[in-house]
């Protein structure tokens, strides 16, 4: 809302320098958004009047002109087509700033002049402040004004201030709110309006028109006064630059009249032709079936049967509180106007504005609901200035259709219990002080209050506290922290220390972590190879999206790794680790919420970066997770990845009713990218990554740990190496190892792995390093041989190896 | 012999000063003290005396063998120590060359500031409650006394998936859902991602992350409320940090209030970052609404409470100075590397 400084003022004295001012309004809720003096820049220009104008000697174009400003007649050349002598120009006297520089006496071609004629452009106006403004050459007055004047004064150049007012305060989108914010949080008083209005024309406004709601709940109220003898024209320059100023244009007496209540009240009005009027009735109602209606913006509206309209007896007239329609707006030739000055459900307004895609200055404030006993107050605003302006006769009296329902209007002001919730010691006097200067009525006995109609938003103790806080300053608020509380403890859940670890594991080795957005295209499915019947193509749909690449809730978070990854690798970057925790969220039929799903994400490319460094991260996770029992195996189905460097992770989760209690769970892939896969994704050759189930890997994990006594007899080293086919899997190796050398195998580690010219086409050598030892002696040489031998045998029986 | 065993004293001192090397002084040693050594020969031609005479030169022997043995300890030690110092010389570094880069992972900004907001509210007895992301209407808006066609709604710019279901436009939800579960007293935050229908630009993202913070107890005031964002400021921006309350409006609190803290950059006086106001916006707060706490099933005549909700993206830009927040999420080596 912007609120010229001297309209505030007609209600309000505003003496404070401007910055306590904003700094009062702001800290008491009506936030000060900027503050523009359109002044700014301009001094020593005054209002000149042309008394004679001559053709310069040497040049065509120019002219001499001899300008009264007041105290005196100066000599100026202008080049300006567009003045004449007797017209009232702003003039730019000698040692006069503007925006654009000072001014100087020059002499033009030998001839002298002592300012310069100013355009509107020069003023560093707009245009829409003086629409009368020329296109071309230098602003004339049209309005009589005494030579000499500060075109500041003339021009009404004020400082603006722009409000933020917040949706609960409806009343404070007028510039009479604003004063009585303004005079409570200075602490000085509010100038009430008084209006006056003489009702020249006589008669009774119900013999002119009458009023009817179809739809009290949508237009509780509805009053309007009529007008004859109206002269449509200008309205003055003082209105105008009003409007003007507070962000409207003016258009005529009649229209700025209305917007100027508008503005000043924070009622929205509007004037019929009331000869347009079919039966001189006014029905308030839904729209009809099919019913259109051409509004005064000259667009075509499609109405539907939701929204209000104001109907005349034969069709509608205008969109109830959005805009008037064109076929009973005023024009040049009306004579007699019915004002409408009404209430409508905000809700309704809401919709129909949005329907229609109009917001307009009423529907703005309509929409966040408006005060229904300011209606007649509007008109009677209305009704003065016609009379002030001359713009018409009003008619007597006022035709009312006041349907309202009573609503809480009164409201017990419990001193203490304000206190107890602000933590203040605020004695009740000086709350009842606030509530007064904010138009409440006070019982000081009873402390009832009487809430003023324009404060709906006034409804419960926490209510008034706010009230007595923002004037009090929040800030003069003693700030406590929970004293005399109950201490509580304070503590991450399991869940939450565990993702911590996984988290910090992730950085010790070295990945680093990325935030993707959790909607995405549905193309992304094909980059990764899903089929097309996948069941991760099943995804959550957003109906309002902000495009088709934000258009479904991710269900896979591989393609943004690859896309991340893809990304760092096009800006040259030749290594990238990351990791993301993130959730993926999946439809579950019958089930208003989707599951989701928490992911751990991994990708790699680069120095360092094959399965095995892959592999070895998750291995070093499992370990900081307290999950011992896991196993990979090879995964060939999964599209996205490669089929021969792949595997699978299982981790064994307890699951209460099965036999020993556990099962083993896939949680997770891990491998390098298909080649398709990376191609299509822009990702290098060799990119691996993973994806696990956070909430899997977090059952199976656990924070305890169990001391083992370090060994204190001497280990027993051993090396086997054996030739086995080449499908024969390493971990069935180990296993097979473990199993046959009983409990005195301390560690068994794979050292070497070798095919070549030794060793026959289809085989690989293996070899291991064994550790023997025993806790409670020294193993003896032939304890040891004689595992070894039944490791070999064992070997030899299940895998037909081969001892190298 | 005495003269012998004098001259070897003689000679073999002498020589062992002009000793340089280990290698050199174990010739020495069985040049003189080995079973072959001259030393050694000598003694073994003890038998040769009179029987006399041979306790002397025996005594004399003894003598010139302790000298020698004494004298090549003391060698060797000499050695050993100038071969430390050469080799001491020899292996100097260049110390301002880099060191090998031992590549940890970062965590990303966002993290990093929610871990330390966390940390905070823990130390002050608070839990962290999370909650769905896809969440229903009732719990994000219709719970937190925002109506179905309340002119809030628009403000929210909400994703919807259906008439009942949209993506959470603030985390105030996972509170809705809390206080159905709990009894008070009742300290949480509730951190997360939520979403807004906005562009992506410098200054917008259609996802962000918040924190939420909700506590209910017999006589919560809203002193308390700004004793914990006092607190907060401080543990966040640092010690100097000083909180500013504007009343606002939010349908969920009331009275409400929007909290400026006195800007990182320049402290206060004006600047860019603040600009020129001294203050920053940063969050949004209040008192819990009768109406709210009603609504999660806690009498509003007995109990009262706070509310607050930060952005983390947009306090993670100002702490670290990060000017376009399209990088939060773009993931950049050469970005997440700098946290
Ligand atoms: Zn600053």
């Amino acid at each position: 809302m912007k609120a010229p400084l001297n309209w505030l003022k007609d209600f309000v004295d505003i003496k404070t320098d401007i910055k306590e001012y904003i700094n009062a309004m702001t800290m008491s809720g009506s936030k000060v958004e900027g503050i523009e003096d359109m002044g700014e820049g301009i001094e020593k220009v005054v209002v000149g009047k042309i008394l004679e104008m001559e053709d310069h000697p040497n040049a065509d174009r120019l002219k001499v002109c001899k300008v009264d400003v007041g105290s005196e007649v100066v000599q100026v050349v202008t080049g300006a087509p567009n003045v004449k002598t007797g017209d009232l120009i702003p003039l730019a006297l000698v040692g006069a700033k503007l925006p654009g520089g000072e001014i100087k006496a020059t002499t033009f071609r030998g001839v002298e002049s002592y300012g310069m004629m100013c355009s509107v452009e020069e003023l560093n106006l707009s245009r829409d402040y003086l629409p009368d403004a020329p296109e071309d050459g230098v602003y004339v007055f049209s309005e009589e004004i005494k030579p000499g004047t500060d075109v500041k004064e003339a021009l009404d150049l004020d400082k603006v201030i722009e409000f933020e007012i917040t949706s609960n305060r409806p009343d404070c989108l007028s510039i009479y709110g604003l004063a009585r914010e303004s005079a409570v949080a200075l602490g000085v008083p509010l100038k009430k309006l008084e209006i006056r209005v003489k009702e020249e024309a006589g008669g009774s406004a119900s013999d002119y028109a009458s009023i009817e709601i179809e739809n009290p709940g949508l237009c509780p109220r509805y009053s309007a006064r009529i007008v004859t003898d109206v002269k449509i024209g200008p309205s003055p320059y003082w209105m105008q630059h009003r409007l003007a100023a507070a962000g409207m244009r003016p258009i005529n007496n009649i229209v700025d009249i209305t917007n100027y209540v508008m503005l000043e009240l924070g009622q929205p009005m509007h004037a019929f032709d009331l000869s347009k009027i079919a039966g001189s009735k006014i029905i308030v109602r839904t729209a009809r079936e099919g019913e259109v209606l051409i509004t005064l913006d000259g667009q075509e509206r499609k109405l539907d049967t939701d929204m209000l309209v104001i109907a005349d007896s034969e069709r509608p007239v205008g969109v109830a509180g959005v805009m008037g329609g064109e076929n009973s707006g005023i024009t040049d030739e009306t004579r007699t106007l019915l004002l409408e000055s009404a209430n409508f459900n905000g809700t309704s307004i809401r919709i129909t504005s949005k329907k229609l895609g109009i917001r307009s200055e009423a529907s703005i404030r309509f929409e966040k609901g408006l005060d229904p006993e300011i209606t007649v107050k509007a008109l009677d605003r209305c009704a003065e200035l016609i009379e002030l302006l001359g713009a018409g006769k009003v008619v007597c009296g006022i035709v009312d259709c006041n349907m309202t329902r009573k609503r809480q209007d009164t409201i017990k002001l419990d001193a203490d219990r304000v206190n107890a919730l602000l933590g203040t010691d605020i004695p009740a006097e000086k709350m009842v002080d606030i509530f007064r200067a904010l138009e409440f009525e006070v019982d000081p006995v009873t402390m009832m209050m009487k809430i003023p109609s324009f404060r709906s938003d006034i409804e419960n103790v926490a209510d008034l506290a706010e009230e007595v806080a923002r004037f009090h300053d929040y800030n003069n608020i003693k700030p406590s922290l929970l004293s005399g509380k109950e201490s509580m403890r304070g503590r991450k859940s399991c869940k939450q220390r565990m993702e911590d670890v996984i988290r910090n594991t992730m950085c010790a080795c070295g990945m680093n972590e990325a935030y993707t957005f959790s909607f995405t295209s549905p193309k992304v499915f094909d980059s990764i190879n899903l089929s097309q019947d996948h069941p991760l193509r099943n995804a959550v749909v957003i109906s309002n999206p902000l495009g088709e690449d934000y258009s479904i809730m991710r269900t896979t978070t591989l393609p943004d790794m690859l896309r991340v990854l893809a990304t760092n690798h096009s800006r040259k970057i030749e290594t990238a680790r990351l990791f993301e925790l993130s959730y993926v969220y999946h439809p579950v039929d019958g089930q208003d919420l989707p599951e989701e799903k928490k992911l751990l994400t991994l990708g790699m490319y680069g120095e360092g970066c094959d399965f095995f460094e892959l592999k070895g991260v998750v291995e070093e996770l499992m370990a900081a997770m307290g999950i011992a029992d896991y196993e990979f195996k090879p995964e060939r189905e999964d599209p996205s990845f490669h089929p021969g460097r792949t595997a699978s992770l299982l981790v064994k989760i307890p699951v209460p009713g099965v036999p020993d209690g556990t099962v083993l769970k896939k949680v997770g892939v891990l491998g390098e990218i298909h080649p398709e896969a990376a191609e299509k994704t822009e990702c290098p050759e060799r990119t691996y990554a993973a994806i696990f189930e956070v909430a899997s890997l977090i059952h199976a994990s656990t924070f305890a740990r169990k001391f083992r006594p370090l060994p204190r007899f001497p280990a027993v080293p051993r090396d086997i190496a054996v030739v086995v086919r080449d499908e024969v899997y390493v971990a069935d190796l180990i296993k097979a190892i473990s199993k046959a050398a009983g409990d005195m195998l301390e560690d068994v580690s794979l050292f070497d792995v070798y095919k070549g010219s030794q060793v026959p086409e289809g085989m690989k050598s293996t070899a291991f390093a064994l550790t023997f030892r025993s806790p409670d002696r020294t193993l003896k040489d032939e304890e040891v041989n004689k595992a070894m031998e039944r490791i070999l045998k064992s070997l030899e029986h299940q895998f037909e190896a081969k001892l190298r | 012999m005495k003269q012998q065993l004098e001259s070897i004293r003689k000679e073999a001192l002498n020589k062992l000063v002009t000793i340089t090397d280990i290698g050199e002084l174990d010739d020495f040693r069985v040049a003189y003290l080995g079973k072959k050594g001259e030393l050694t020969r000598i003694l073994k031609g003890m038998g040769a005396l009179p029987p006399e005479e041979r306790p002397l030169v025996g005594q004399l022997a003894n003598e010139v063998r302790n000298a020698l043995e004494a004298g090549i300890a003391e060698a060797k030690n000499r050695l050993v120590r100038a071969a430390r110092e050469e080799r001491i010389r020899r292996e100097t570094l260049d110390v301002t060359m880099p060191g090998r880069a031992k590549k940890l992972g970062r965590k990303h900004p966002i993290t990093i500031v929610l871990d330390e907001i966390k940390d905070i509210f823990l130390g002050m007895g608070y839990e962290i409650a999370e909650g769905p992301e896809i969440e229903l209407d009732y719990y994000n808006f219709e719970a937190l006394n925002i109506p179905k066609n309340h002119p809030a709604r628009d403000t929210q710019d909400t994703f919807y998936i259906t008439e009942e279901a949209l993506l959470r436009t603030h985390t105030s939800p996972v509170q809705a859902r809390y206080m159905k579960e709990h009894k008070p007293p009742i300290r949480i935050i509730c951190p997360g991602r939520v979403y807004r229908s906005d562009a992506v630009d410098a200054t917008h993202s259609p996802i962000f992350h918040q924190v939420e913070g909700l506590v209910i107890d017999k006589g919560i005031t809203m002193g308390d409320l700004i004793g914990t964002l006092q607190v907060f400021a401080k543990g966040v921006f640092g010690e100097d940090t000083r909180i500013r309350l504007r009343p606002h409006h939010f349908n969920f609190t009331e009275p409400s209030a929007e909290v400026d803290v006195s800007c990182w950059g320049c402290g206060g006086t004006g600047c860019r970052i603040c600009k020129g106001e001294g203050w920053v916006e940063i969050l949004g707060a209040g008192m819990v609404h009768p109406n709210v706490l009603r609504e999660g099933g806690v009498d509003p005549d007995v109990y009262s409470g706070f509310a607050f909700g930060l952005g983390i993206d947009r306090i993670a830009m100002g702490k670290f100075g990060i000017d376009d927040m399209r990088l939060l999420f773009e993931n950049d080596i050469r970005f997440l590397r700098q946290f």
